[in-house]
């Protein structure tokens, strides 16, 4: 969608015109729902997760700043209700633990991979659910990064707008969510 | 891989677009003449495909449908707005019954006096309204129930509501004679001005 059309779609939502919303649903629909299967690996819930964050996102649609991106606002939606829905799965589960420096990173390379790979040549839907359970053994916060850098490609700028946090903590956990990954899919 | 804590940082930093010149520079010539860096430098950006490929992460197809269908009720006036915008026809009909059956036919009933403009000098003989031979009508003349002889002039419209226009020769009339009796057309008469401000608003 064009950037005027999105801004002219938003303007008319806030005033209560509700189809408008439908066009920014359909357009973002994808994004929203990669990044919360790509953090929750379930795709059942993910569409659970990613209707919540557009239902709320019109619900919220006065409080959100015309100024600003609107992606980053709905992704900062998603997220957090993706974290939120991780925290009350498994309350202890990763969610804060740190990948250490490059050393810490022994603890994956020691875990074997828990599916093998199919010797002939694997099917791109087997694939990637291999892929996405490599991710799913990732810290929750690493899995938001990875989902928010390599399915829109967004800037390490946006990332640190949409997570809250300070540009060097995105990098510093894009470059050890990425080394972790090499070393659980380098035999793909 | 002894060397590679410094480089693998470069690497990073490379494939995030993040990289000085002479970062880029020092990894590209390190990466020419060290075979680990080399395969752990491959296996970084296979492992970038592999996870940015992601053919098949689609919602349901009816996920906007369904979104939509759990947002609360719109505001009726914006609902009620747009579908009139929509349907201009429709509209009118629907006014036009909403009238109908909302008792505007026992306003008709309740409605025969005859009717016409006070303190112009008009005359009044049965059931007719005269307007006399000095008398000038600056406006329009709406006559309920009653027809009308003019001998006098009448700048704008006569309107006839029930009742005929008795011509007098010496009359002049300047706007147009409209004869309302029915009540469908009374009600066609009284919807217009209805709908033409419902179409007005915005
Ligand atoms: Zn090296």
């Amino acid at each position: 969608m064009i950037e005027e059309k999105l801004k002219h779609n938003i303007k008319l939502v806030k005033k209560g015109d509700q189809t408008a919303f439908e066009d920014i649903v359909a357009y973002y629909q994808n994004k929203v729902f990669a990044i919360c299967y790509r953090m929750i690996g379930d795709k059942q819930e993910a569409e659970d997760i990613a209707q919540e964050a557009f239902i709320r996102a019109y619900l919220n649609i006065q409080s959100f700043d015309e100024n600003r991106k609107f992606s980053t606002w709905l992704y900062r939606i998603a997220t957090n209700l993706t974290i939120d829905r991780i925290r009350k799965k498994k309350p202890d589960y990763y969610l804060d633990a740190e990948i250490k420096g490059t050393e810490g990173l022994n603890l994956y390379a020691q875990l074997p991979a828990e599916q093998a790979l199919p010797e002939e040549e694997v099917e791109s839907l087997e694939m990637q659910s291999y892929i996405q359970n490599e991710i799913m053994q990732l810290p929750a916060k690493y899995r938001s990064i990875i989902a928010l850098r390599f399915l829109d490609e967004l800037s390490l700028k946006e990332i640190s707008e949409i997570l809250e946090i300070p540009v060097g903590t995105v990098k510093t956990r894009i470059h050890r969510g990425r080394e972790a990954l090499r070393k659980r899919l380098r035999h793909v | 891989m002894k060397c590679n804590k410094e480089m693998v940082e470069l690497m990073h930093q490379y494939l995030d677009g993040d990289i000085t010149r002479d970062d880029e520079q020092l990894l590209r010539s390190h990466l020419q003449s060290c075979e680990a860096c080399q395969k752990h430098f491959q296996e970084l950006k296979r492992t970038v495909a592999l996870v940015t490929a992601n053919l098949e992460l689609k919602p349901s197809n009816d996920f906007t449908r369904n979104v939509m269908a759990q947002l609360p009720k719109e505001k009726k006036r914006m609902t009620a707005k747009r579908w009139m915008k929509l349907h201009p026809m429709l509209t009118a009909a629907a006014i036009f019954f909403i009238l109908m059956f909302s008792g505007i036919f026992s306003a008709w009933n309740q409605d025969q006096q005859l009717s016409y403009p006070k303190g112009q000098n008009l005359i009044v003989e049965n059931d007719t309204v005269i307007v006399p031979k000095d008398v000038v009508i600056e406006d329009d003349l709406e006559v309920k129930n009653a027809n009308v002889k003019v001998e006098g002039e009448v700048k704008g419209d006569v309107i006839l509501i029930n009742g005929e226009h008795l011509s007098a020769s010496a009359g002049k009339i300047a706007g147009e004679i409209k004869e309302v009796d029915q009540v469908f057309n009374w009600m066609w008469y009284k919807l217009k001005d209805l709908v033409e401000s419902v179409f007005s608003l915005d």
